[in-house]
């Protein structure tokens, strides 16, 4: 048990273009997690709103999102690490209960990508990285990572099959989650028949199908400090560890290219801070932004050694019937990535996880979980643990 | 034209297909790339070096920086080639980003549009070399040492 639980969880459908405000996007997934944790605005004293600023034309969005969901005079927060903004929101509402500050806070996730239009899209597309020294080359979030997988396959004999096996196993899940945006199966033939939208370059050797889609979506989880849960909640689930790290955003800043240094440093913050390790995760949500991401995911938590994350996939370990279910609500590839909303998203699947109320994604008797959502090229590194006693 | 246009610094405009920013206190950079060299910085306090170049040192807090020259060869730690581009950058297409390790710092552009990535082999030695872009730009590029 630790000090602070999740009583509340709520997410809206990810769809490619909501259509409604900010304001209403952020009401969906407030509803259900207010309704999940039988509770009303007023009993909440703090809100934590978390986006990317450049998709939203509000202007401080916290304010208006506070308004509508009823959330005044109660104060507000507004916390950015693109796209690991709401495992970052979930830490700041960890500290403001544990520190005694606040009570019950909720942590708002959200992204309205279509807000603005694709063609000032685009040109956010090229301001990804440092603005100074490496977008005047033209790159792009998946060159980046493409980076990645290149030096992963040089290494470690990693194959194009290893990654769309990941996109594969994406869908199969992404099939039965209602909330998810891409509701097709993937096969491997996909990525191998030229005529396929799949196995188009993008960044070598990325193609279409090792990208996740964008979305528009919201996010929401209620905290509560021990003495609150115990008054609200029949079925609390415990933050047991919150670890989080950042590394250069320049790439001429990194020594590893074949993992990411944050997110081996934020899960050894979040394993020791829990007391568990690797082996006690009984289920993960992993950033699988691109296929690769999740492979370097495995190796990075400590589900694989370093090399030998290609593996897990292979032999479906992490599939639901496997030794550590991983993305089996379809993560990012077949659930969409509205950025601000996608770690409030991946926390509620795992709440939902070990509260055993999952539906068909449910794996067997689950008792701890696990968050990683990273912000940028591993710039951000978030790892959360999640635990039902 | 007013005064403070007169005084602006605006040589940073030149570096990159498309610039994002046209002011810095390191834009002697781009002196040195129209005299065909790459330069980094290193802290006259403590030593430390710097690519990219960096008016103020985060080691020692010294602003007391020198231009050296970024020579000799690194190895190519990864790339990747391009098929889409963001806005302004289509004209370059394709193209292929990478990261020399130069031991002492890394240097992050672009290989030599000449160059066949079917020969790129991650850990070979590459040279970093200035390169004026169609548009008039000026940025560098990694070819290999022969
Ligand atoms: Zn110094």
């Amino acid at each position: 048990m630790g000090k602070v639980a999740i009583i509340g969880v709520g997410q809206s459908k990810f769809v490619r273009s909501y259509p409604g405000s900010i304001r209403e996007l952020a009401f969906e997934a407030f509803k259900e997690a207010a309704l999940d944790a039988g509770i009303s605005a007023k009993q909440i004293d703090a809100s934590v709103l978390c986006s990317a600023p450049e998709y939203d034309k509000q202007r401080s969005p916290s304010a208006i999102v506070a308004e509508y969901l009823g959330l005044n005079p109660q104060p507000t927060f507004y916390v950015e690490t693109l796209c690991s903004s709401s495992s970052t929101g979930l830490k700041l509402a960890y500290s403001l209960v544990a520190a005694g500050l606040h009570e019950v806070v909720a942590v708002i996730g959200l992204q309205k990508m279509s807000e603005i239009s694709s063609a000032e899209s685009q040109e956010r597309m090229g301001r990804g990285g440092d603005i100074q020294w490496e977008s005047p080359f033209g790159t792009m979030m998946p060159a980046y990572y493409a980076m990645y997988a290149k030096a992963h396959m040089a290494r470690y004999g990693t194959t194009l099959e290893d990654l769309a096996a990941v996109r594969v196993k994406a869908a199969t899940y992404g099939q039965i989650n209602d909330r998810a945006v891409y509701r097709k199966a993937v096969t491997p033939q996909m990525f191998t028949d030229p005529a396929e939208m799949m196995a188009g370059p993008v960044a070598s050797p990325l193609r279409v199908g090792d990208c996740c889609a964008n979305a528009d979506g919201a996010s929401c989880i209620i905290v509560a400090s021990k003495a609150k849960a115990a008054d609200l909640s029949k079925k609390p689930v415990w933050i047991l560890g919150v670890g989080s790290a950042t590394a250069s955003v320049n790439l001429s800043g990194r020594d590893l290219f074949t993992g990411l240094r944050a997110a081996e440093q934020a899960a050894r913050q979040a394993y020791a801070m829990a007391g568990v390790g690797p082996r006690d995760i009984d289920v993960a949500e992993v950033h699988d932004c691109f296929t690769i991401a999740e492979i370097m995911a495995y190796e990075n938590l400590g589900f694989a050694e370093p090399g030998e994350g290609p593996e897990l996939i292979r032999t479906r370990q992490t599939y639901k019937e496997g030794r550590i279910p991983v993305n089996v609500d379809g993560g990012l590839l077949s659930k969409g990535h509205p950025i601000g909303a996608t770690g409030g998203s991946q926390i509620r699947t795992i709440v939902l996880q070990l509260r055993g109320e999952a539906g068909p994604m449910q794996v067997k008797d689950p008792r701890i979980g696990l968050v990683h959502n990273i912000g940028g090229v591993g710039v951000y590194g978030n790892v959360t643990i999640l635990g039902n006693q | 034209m007013s005064k403070t246009a007169k005084q602006e610094d605006v040589r940073f405009g030149k570096f990159g297909t498309v610039s994002f920013t046209k002011t810095t206190r390191v834009n002697d950079f781009i002196d040195h790339l129209e005299n065909g060299k790459v330069m980094a910085t290193r802290c006259s306090q403590c030593g430390e070096v710097f690519f990219p170049p960096r008016a103020d040192c985060c080691r020692c807090l010294s602003s007391a920086m020198q231009w050296q020259e970024v020579s000799g060869s690194g190895t190519l730690v990864s790339f990747s080639q391009l098929k889409f581009a963001p806005i302004g950058f289509d004209g370059d297409l394709p193209y292929s980003i990478a990261l020399l390790d130069y031991g002492a710092f890394r240097v992050f552009g672009r290989i030599d549009s000449r160059l066949d990535i079917a020969r790129l082999r991650i850990g070979m030695a590459m040279q970093t070399v200035v390169n004026r872009l169609p548009n008039g730009q000026l940025n560098y590029v990694f070819e290999p040492v022969d």
